[in-house]
């Protein structure tokens, strides 16, 4: 395939089949593989969207300081989206992420500025915002929030599946910004009546959940419940033991979170075997493995990999 | 046999600290109003008059009970409810 740049090549990324892991040949299971996205992630999907719709508003001109509260991976695809167009770019990023993330941010050009790790993204959102107010000059994209964010997946994600897996009957993806399960779930559920949308969704330590007060929680502006049809709770044992049999099994290197979709997409094969129902489940992979390789989780015993990931943030 | 309810850091105030408590009941709903008598005050925290609280989410051995019928979904012996707040967690 041939692009007329790195960003062009953005999206039509493979479908594998999962043949060791799928049940038998009426439950099949089936990867959609983001890490081949220009920077490795399926957030470049969202980012690059994001940037142009900004741009297309007028909120941006060369020069501009783009702000975005992240976990990593956004930040990264806007990083390097920022740094080919010339702005500037300060990620609010929890403390408690690891290190490849902030490498790569760092080689990109973008800041950072830590938010504490008790409170997760919430204490990132929270900064982020609190900031924004402060620069009203600086633009903030929002992926929480962002239309562009759902839109990406509605007209790339969702197409790109159905046309590689018009028998698809369900899609299962972690559930973050909601943006991925929103857009796609939205394309595939109009064009295939019946199909079913499912949330993995990681369950963290407790630190994460350090709330002052419940109403202090927070859902994402763009989240729909009707979209889904389920919403798994994953632990990061669980998680990780599935991104462990991911490469074990079917040689895919993949990062944690794709560990939890794997958890949630056995359960649904399961469920579809015990009924004797055909499935054919859709998985999206959000990265590879590269950017997880120092918190531990790919060496030495399950236990002493859970050990370490105890307190980061693996998704 | 009893149903495992486990309780979020932020609710433990309504149950002497503990981490998880047992209770029963047919439904979500029969088990809240269980645990209620037994920890006053509790159910108050996790519904309102339209249902579970918006930012409260509650997951029955490990599946969101929104997509399970809600408050009427049936519970069992020997399940396990997940009460979490709703955070923007990691995954962006």
């Amino acid at each position: 395939m041939r692009y007329d740049s790195l960003q062009d090549s953005l999206g039509g990324t493979p479908l594998v089949g999962l043949p060791r892991l799928s049940p038998g040949p009426s439950v099949r299971l089936w990867a959609k593989l983001e890490d081949r996205n220009p920077t490795g992630s399926v957030k470049d999907r969202a980012a690059f969207y994001m940037i142009a719709a900004a741009e297309k508003e007028g909120l941006l001109s060369p020069g501009a300081t783009i702000l975005e509260p992240t976990s990593g991976n956004t930040g990264i695809s806007l990083a390097m989206a920022a740094r080919l167009r010339g702005y500037r770019l300060i990620c609010v990023m929890p403390e408690n992420t690891s290190v490849e993330r902030r490498q790569l941010l760092e080689a990109y050009g973008a800041s950072i500025i830590s938010s504490p790790a008790a409170g997760g993204s919430n204490e990132a959102v929270r900064l982020a915002r609190d900031l924004a107010a402060r620069n009203p000059g600086w633009v903030m994209l929002y992926q929480y929030g962002n239309p562009a964010n759902t839109l990406a997946h509605y007209e790339t994600t969702g197409p790109e599946l159905l046309a590689d897996l018009p028998e698809i009957t369900h899609f299962v993806a972690g559930l973050g910004t909601t943006g991925t399960l929103m857009g796609t779930g939205r394309y595939l559920r109009e064009h295939r009546p019946g199909v079913q949308i499912v949330a993995a969704e990681p369950r963290y330590g407790e630190l994460v959940y350090g709330l002052r007060n419940i109403d202090e929680g927070f859902v994402p502006e763009l989240y729909d419940e009707s979209v889904l049809t389920g919403r798994f709770s994953v632990s990061g044992p669980d998680a990780l033991r599935r991104t462990r049999q991911l490469l074990e099994t079917e040689g895919l290197f993949a990062g944690i979170s794709s560990g939890a979709v794997l958890h949630a997409g056995l359960a649904i094969a399961d469920r579809a075997l015990a009924a004797e129902e055909r499935a054919d489940i859709a998985l999206l992979i959000a990265d590879a493995g590269w950017k997880y390789l120092s918190t531990g989780a790919y060496g030495g015993t399950l236990e002493e990999a859970q050990a370490r990931l105890e307190g980061q943030l693996w998704a | 046999m009893a149903i495992e309810v486990r309780i979020p850091t932020i609710l433990r105030t309504y149950t002497g600290g503990a981490k998880s408590v047992e209770g029963a009941g047919g439904t979500l709903d029969e088990l809240f109003a269980d645990l209620d008598a037994r920890h006053g005050g509790l159910r108050d925290r996790l519904v309102d008059h339209a249902g579970l609280r918006r930012f409260v989410n509650v997951y029955l051995n490990d599946e969101d009970v929104r997509f399970l019928g809600g408050l009427g979904a049936p519970v069992h012996d020997g399940d396990t409810v997940t009460v979490l707040p709703a955070v923007a967690g990691g995954a962006a």
